[in-house]
């Protein structure tokens, strides 16, 4: 089901926004309108949706719109044109009580830059949402106690803000936003602040919580890896307007255009992991001298395979074989594997980039060998377990 | 030649007697009520013998303002007005200001609250606190009188109009200054106007707010010594008397009363604002 759906989407800055509509529409780009109208381009003709249960993650360099079409989304800004969906309600046609109360039932937001109260302590912060919504003391200040712990700050409840450090302020943030417990969870660059290993654990954290409680949710980030670690989809921003919307592997493999492309280039850590980092170690291979088909067999069945490896007397690579193949000889009584061996399998050596890797692996039906240069099997690559790699190791 | 004068003096006045003749049944009413009010706040505080007074008084300076130098100045000071025989108009001056501040804040801070709130009203307010904080004291004196009859009452009333500006301003500004992405964030969970007024922005604007209150309290002060001139008695009083008597030593003796009194208000005050923050 759709959750958020964003349709032709503007936000234009200055006093008279409608005017710069139609020359959005003929082209200009956005220095061009600041040239000569002096009106900022926010967001510019942006069209998606997610899905329930979704993350889609919203990317794109500093000044692209990210944080407008966010505040567009909830209306904390007034788009200049187009709707905004929640749940199939048009948020742009409510009036303002209207639009409270399905900020109050159904948003919940994380600011970039914190937006904690002051004048309360770091419990009565992440309380905050909690008691708008008039639940009662001690009820809300148990959920918040939770989503304190929940973000690692047990024991800072009664701090105030300006104690903490900036990390910490932006996890009271988060509590705040998670001990709502909304449907709808708008996350403006929310890790931004964190170090590496607290990063890490909140994006383990989020995923875990949004598979748990189908939670949808629309991250804002300029941290490629991120990106990948947390996207089901990713929405690539440039000047305001949406360049592309995909997966991850999407993203990767197939860049849009330039800006994409320069962009998965820069933040792209695929660039300086190579095939050999991101490969995981064989369990099992078959030795062309002793194996024959049950051994071949035995060997996928124990590693739960569906193919195998098969090296000669020097224990090179010399090719692949699948199970199905392999049961067909042992039917035939055969006990050589040598006429069913794939020599064809593809291969790559230990130095490929992890880039070049996802247009390798296309359509591949079985993992992706690496060897070194005298064609010794070192590794291999499965798909799924790629882009887990790459993000995994894009976070340090 | 001859150019007609504007009779801007001659409308002001006919639009007050107009005024004073439709409502001063009104105004003389409710002067009447607070007379009464006043009489007992006053008759209950010299009831009180002035050292339990004077200890209570310290006490609570060293409670709100958690200083004991404050303290002991308040001991001192109060020692020396009553040694000084200005007991009664002390605390005559005191609760006068008590209950003008009162007033002013009733007014001044929802006022304030309001003007934040709505361009209009900020519109229509702010150009008369300009008019209300450059007129000359004294002018406010006048129309007094005749609404509400020579003495305490009337000194109330122009202490109120005079001292309510600070309380407008200070609470609007404090309002005004709560950041942008707090508000937006209260916004964003949810909050209705009210919740955003209660939860947010009159506890961020509250040292500011304070500090209005601090400037509207000395400014009673200083009016309620000025309305000694239409009968407020008190300290002022004392000076007038002293004027009009060419009475120097008595003259000064009431002023250092009226110093030690400010200088107790505002340290007080001070330090309750600024411990808010
Ligand atoms: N209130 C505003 N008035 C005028 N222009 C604005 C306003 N807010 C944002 N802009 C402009 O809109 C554009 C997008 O800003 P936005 O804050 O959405 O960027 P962002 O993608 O979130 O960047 P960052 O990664 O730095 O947070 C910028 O060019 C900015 O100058
Ligand atoms: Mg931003």
């Amino acid at each position: 089901m759709e959750k958020i759906r964003v349709e032709n989407l503007y936000k234009i800055f200055g006093p008279q926004p409608a005017k710069v509509i139609p020359m959005l529409e003929q082209g200009l780009s956005k220095g061009d309108i600041m040239e000569k109208t002096k009106h900022g381009v926010g967001v510019n003709n942006a069209s998606f949706s997610v899905e329930e249960g979704e993350i889609v993650v919203v990317m794109g360099l500093s000044g692209s719109g990210k944080s407008t079409l966010v505040r567009c989304i909830n209306r904390l800004i007034e788009p200049t044109q187009g709707r905004v969906f929640i749940d199939g309600i048009d948020l742009t046609s409510l009036d303002k009580n209207e639009l409270r109360k399905v900020r109050l039932e159904k948003l919940g937001m994380v600011f970039q830059n914190f937006a904690l109260f002051p004048h309360r302590t770091v419990l009565q912060n992440a309380e905050f949402g909690l008691e708008i919504k008039g639940m009662d003391p001690e009820e809300r200040s148990k959920k918040a106690y939770d989503a304190l712990e929940l973000v690692g700050l047990k024991g800072w409840e009664d701090s105030f803000p300006s104690q903490l450090s900036g990390g910490m302020q932006q996890r009271v943030g988060l509590a705040r936003a998670l001990a709502l417990d909304p449907d709808i969870l708008l996350m403006d660059e929310a890790f931004s602040a964190l170090d590496p290993l607290i990063r890490r654990d909140m994006q383990d954290e989020l995923i875990s919580l949004q598979e748990r409680m189908q939670k949808t949710i629309l991250f804002i980030s300029h941290d490629l890896d991120e990106a990948l670690k947390l996207g089901d989809r990713i929405v690539l921003m440039k000047d305001g307007e949406i360049v592309q919307i995909g997966t991850p592997e999407d993203i990767l493999t197939n860049p849009a255009d330039d800006y994409v492309s320069r962009f998965v280039e820069d933040v792209d850590i695929t660039k300086v992991l190579t095939a050999e980092s991101v490969m995981k170690k064989t369990e099992a291979v078959g030795h062309i001298k002793t194996d024959g088909p049950r051994a071949a067999l035995r060997k996928m069945r124990k590693n739960s395979i569906s193919s195998l490896f098969v090296l000669n007397e020097e224990r090179k690579l010399m090719g692949v074989v699948n199970a199905q193949d392999c049961a067909k000889l042992v039917a035939e009584g055969s006990s050589d594997l040598r006429s069913v061996i794939c020599t064809t399998c593809k291969t790559t050596h230990l130095d490929t980039p992890a880039q070049d890797l996802f247009i390798i692996m296309q359509d591949l039906g079985y993992p992706l060998a690496v060897v070194d240069d005298d064609n010794r099997l070192k590794g291999v690559i499965i798909r799924g377990s790629l882009i887990a790699a790459i993000a995994e190791r894009g976070g340090n | 030649m001859d150019i007609p004068r504007i009779p801007v003096g001659k409308t002001i006045e006919a639009g007050i007697d107009f005024l004073v003749e439709h409502c001063s049944f009104a105004t003389r009413a409710f002067s009447d009520v607070l007379d009464t009010g006043l009489d007992i706040v006053q008759t209950g505080m010299l009831a009180l013998p002035p050292w339990l007074f004077i200890i209570i008084v310290s006490l609570l300076t060293w409670r709100l303002a958690r200083s004991k130098r404050i303290a002991l100045f308040s001991i001192a000071g109060l020692l020396l007005i009553w040694n000084m025989g200005l007991w009664k108009a002390t605390v005559s001056t005191i609760s006068l200001v008590i209950v003008s501040t009162l007033m002013a804040l009733m007014i001044g801070v929802p006022t304030g609250i309001l003007a934040a709130m709505s361009k209009y009203v900020n519109k229509t307010v702010m150009p008369v606190l300009d008019v209300m904080q450059t007129m000359p004291a004294f002018v406010y004196l006048i129309p007094a009188i005749p609404f509400f009859g020579l003495g305490k009452v009337a000194a109330i009333f122009s202490t109120v109009i005079f001292a309510m500006p600070p309380a407008i301003r200070f609470t609007c500004l404090g309002i005004q200054q709560v950041p942008k992405e707090l508000i937006e964030c209260s916004e964003a969970f949810g909050s209705t106007r009210w919740q955003r007024l209660v939860k947010l922005e009159l506890p961020l604007a509250t040292p500011t707010i304070m500090a209005g209150v601090n400037q509207t309290v000395m400014l009673s002060l200083s009016m309620v010594v000025i309305a000694a001139m239409i009968g407020a008695k008190g300290l002022g009083g004392e000076v007038w008397k002293a004027i009009q008597r060419l009475q120097m030593g008595k003259g000064f003796e009431a002023g250092i009363g009226i110093v030690i009194v400010a200088i107790i208000m505002d340290r007080v005050l001070q330090k309750v604002g600024s411990r808010k923050q």
